[in-house]
């Protein structure tokens, strides 16, 4: 089943290889993934979907929650969550179709931001699954070119975030 | 604390001899290069001890040897490139092991990452997945935390290894000095305590099983919990097992100790094992060396599970009180709810458990380990018989990898933790020799053996030199039956006796060959010369290479082939079987 997984860490070189060498390590698929710097510039958020046996969810969570960098990951399956998703379509479309193709568009709440001759350049936000619908759509018109940008997610749960203070250390001299 | 130091102007490669010395290193192990010419140009001028090895796989080994052996922080240090990358082995075993170590690599200057310069390989990315965690260093002024994040790292929660990566360039810029006495990683939890509310409940069910049994695993050791583990065992009169990692967490003498379980383990321990009602497992993770299949393994048993890291605790078994936290904490809570409970608890399932330690002792008396002699060839068990009398629990004991390991686990006794080195997880052929340099290195004290097949000593025989050099004194006791013993075992156990690629002949003359380095060798292969050449390469004040030839074809018994259940296990027939 597909998992989704959001974490906070550390903005750091080498951050993201290591939460995704614990998926690649195990032979699990990266369906998709985002990462950005979150408000405070010293830590991202990183939201990864991923298809993970039932009975293996937990350890992975628990696996990545081990990484020095990682200061929270979790389980967005199992919580109240938002997922949205972004797409950019560029669909070619004849004369005759292009006003069916801005009404189909404004049904979707998607915005045409490139309009040219030879077609439009649509963008769209949503729930991935209605973003599947949408394409699907676009695609009956005309030949289309697809760029998704991978889920995002918040809990709708105020997560207590536990980080560790600093920590003061025996000096042998 | 301040000294002379502080604010002063270094290099980089000062700075990191410094923080080093901080950090209490008195000895590491290594091998020089291109990109750390000026951290051993520093060196030249510093108190800190460093053993030059000869291949960089064993200066990682022999770091591994020294933490095992002490408990601190091994420190190993290897060039850019294939310096870096022999280390890989190394640091996977100290994972594996949860050994706590530390590696500093040296990287081709700043400047030219990325452009495949000479010696340039990506250490950083290789070893991410075989490090609990690894560090690039940028610049010099970071230097003295990273190296503090290191060390801390390294020791702290579960042991394990981490790599720091340092550019040349970063070795030689100067910076004024300021000591770091504080790490902050707000993503890095230890969870020590434990949770007091399951802690009870674990005492509880402990005075309530009518057949507990303590599974002890290295978590032990590396929590210097021997004493806690000792007292728990007393405390409530609990028969315990000891894997291949917790070997002398529980003294082998101990009325207690049942022996090791697992694939070879003994037919007491595994029965054990199979027909408890209670399994109190601490600082272990329930590998598959020891349970077998997982369907059969315990089944009838609630499971206590005490260990410091959370991934453990149900990764392979769900247990009915799990207790994340440090070993030694939570033994010390537990004992002293055992004691509160005692008086309303003791009697109750006082006659199941005397039936129960009855039973054990059937199991232990039915089938104790094999020790065949001959009048006429060395049996292998014969060897580890005579290591064990010479030793009486007391001696360091540095193992190989192979039918050797499983034969010295099961027959040499082990008094105290820290005696017994062996690489476990990992199974590194090559490991022996290494691991003991570094254990003789922190021990000088301490009498030490490394136990090698012939295949294993021939990994490593290039340790030989350093040995040599330093005089280390140890016992280099090779069990010589010309093969790879254990892929014998099970070609023919399990491959219709195909033997394939396992022969190992022309083996050097153990006499000549020492003789080269400048010590003392000598080859046996009567079992009446046994007794006396051991104790002839242990009065020798240097070192000793006895090659010791034993029956090719021995099988290690009791054994459970892999995936079974440990109760199915193979015994030794009557007739031997193939060849």
């Amino acid at each position: 089943m597909l998992q989704t997984i959001s974490l906070l860490m550390e903005n750091k070189p080498g951050a993201l290889l290591r939460v995704t060498g614990v998926l690649a390590a195990r032979g699990y698929n990266i369906e998709s993934l985002t990462v950005a710097k979150t408000m405070d510039p010293e830590l991202s958020r990183m939201t990864i979907v991923v298809d993970v046996e039932d009975r293996l969810r937990t350890q992975v969570i628990k696996q990545m929650n081990k990484l020095i960098n990682v200061l929270q990951a979790s389980d967005m399956s199992e919580t109240p969550a938002v997922i949205r998703e972004m797409v950019l379509v560029r669909v070619r479309c004849s004369q005759e179709t292009r006003t069916a193709v801005i009404k189909e568009a404004e049904i979707f709440h998607a915005r045409v931001v490139d309009s040219s001759t030879e077609g439009f350049a649509i963008e769209a936000t949503g729930e991935p699954g209605k973003l599947d619908e949408f394409v699907d759509v676009m695609r009956s018109y005309g030949e289309t070119d697809v760029v998704r940008s991978g889920a995002i997610s918040m809990s709708l749960e105020a997560r207590k975030l536990r980080l560790q203070p600093p920590v003061s250390t025996p000096v042998a001299v | 604390m301040h000294t002379e130091m502080d604010g002063k102007l270094m290099t980089g490669a000062e700075i990191l001899l410094e923080c080093l010395t901080r950090e209490g290193v008195e000895c590491f192990f290594g091998y020089p290069g291109g990109v750390t010419l000026p951290f051993y140009d520093a060196l030249y001028d510093h108190h800190i001890r460093h053993i030059l090895v000869r291949h960089e796989e064993n200066a990682a080994f022999a770091a591994e040897g020294y933490a095992r052996a002490t408990g601190k922080v091994g420190v190993c240090c290897a060039t850019s490139g294939p310096g870096a990358t022999n280390l890989v082995t190394g640091l996977v075993d100290a994972m594996m092991d949860s050994i706590p170590l530390v590696a500093i690599t040296g990287q081709v200057h700043s400047k030219l990452i990325g452009s495949d310069a000479f010696q340039e390989a990506d250490t950083f990315g290789i070893t991410r997945s075989c490090t609990k965690h690894n560090f690039m260093v940028k610049n010099v002024q970071e230097l003295p935390q990273i190296i503090k994040e290191a060390f801390y790292i390294a020791a702290s929660g579960r042991p394990g290894p981490v790599l720091v990566d340092i550019p040349k360039d970063v070795f030689q810029a100067r910076s004024h000095y300021v000591p770091v006495e504080s790490v902050h990683l707000p993503g890095y939890k230890v969870f020590t305590e434990g949770h007091a509310g399951q802690i009870r409940r674990a005492a509880q069910l402990i005075w309530e099983a009518e057949k507990p049994l303590v599974y002890a695993g290295g978590g032990i050791i590396a929590a210097n919990a021997s004493a806690e583990l000792t007292e728990l065992v007393e405390t409530a009169n609990l028969p315990a097992v000891c894997t291949l990692m917790a070997l002398g967490s529980l003294s082998s003498g101990h009325p207690n100790f049942i022996s090791m379980p697992g694939m070879h383990g003994s037919y007491a321990a595994n029965m054990a094992l199979t027909d408890c009602d209670l399994l109190i497992a601490l600082g272990t993770r329930f590998d598959d060396r020891v349970t077998g299949s997982l369907n059969t393994f315990a089944k009838h048993a609630r499971v206590i599970h005490v260990d410091i890291d959370p991934a453990e605790i149900g990764k392979n078994r769900i247990p009915d009180i799990p207790i994340v936290g440090d070993v030694k904490r939570v033994l010390q809570k537990l004992i002293k709810n055992l004691q509160e409970l005692e008086a309303e608890s003791k009697a109750v399932k006082a006659p199941a458990r005397t039936t129960w330690h009855k039973q054990i002792k059937v199991w232990k008396a039915e089938r104790p380990y094999d020790c065949p002699h001959s009048d006429t060839e060395i049996k292998p068990q014969h060897l580890m018989e005579e290591i064990d009398r010479l030793s009486g629990g007391q001696a360091i004991v540095c193992s190989d990898v192979g039918q050797h390991q499983m034969w010295a686990a099961q027959l040499i006794r082990f008094n105290e933790p820290r005696l017994w080195i062996n690489s476990g997880g990992l199974g590194s052929m090559g490991f022996g020799m290494p691991s003991a340099l570094g254990a003789q290195m922190a021990r000088p004290d301490k009498l030490v053996f490394s136990i090698s097949g012939d295949g294993g000593f021939q990994m490593s025989l290039s340790e030989l030199a350093t040995i040599a050099s330093h005089a280390l004194p140890i016992k280099i006791i090779v069990m010589n039956n010309g093969v790879l013993g254990m892929v014998r075992q099970w070609q023919t156990l399990f491959y219709n006796n195909r033997l394939s690629a396992i022969t190992l002949d022309c083996f050097p003359d153990a006499e000549k060959l020492a003789a080269a380095y400048g010590f003392k060798g000598r080859t046996i292969d009567k079992p009446w010369e046994l007794a006396s050449a051991l104790l002839e390469a242990v009065n020798e004040p240097g070192p000793y290479l006895l090659n010791v030839k034993v029956t090719p074809d021995e099988n290690v018994y009791p054994m459970v082939p892999a995936g079974g259940a440990i109760y199915d296990m193979v015994f030794c027939p009557k007739e031997p079987v193939g060849v």
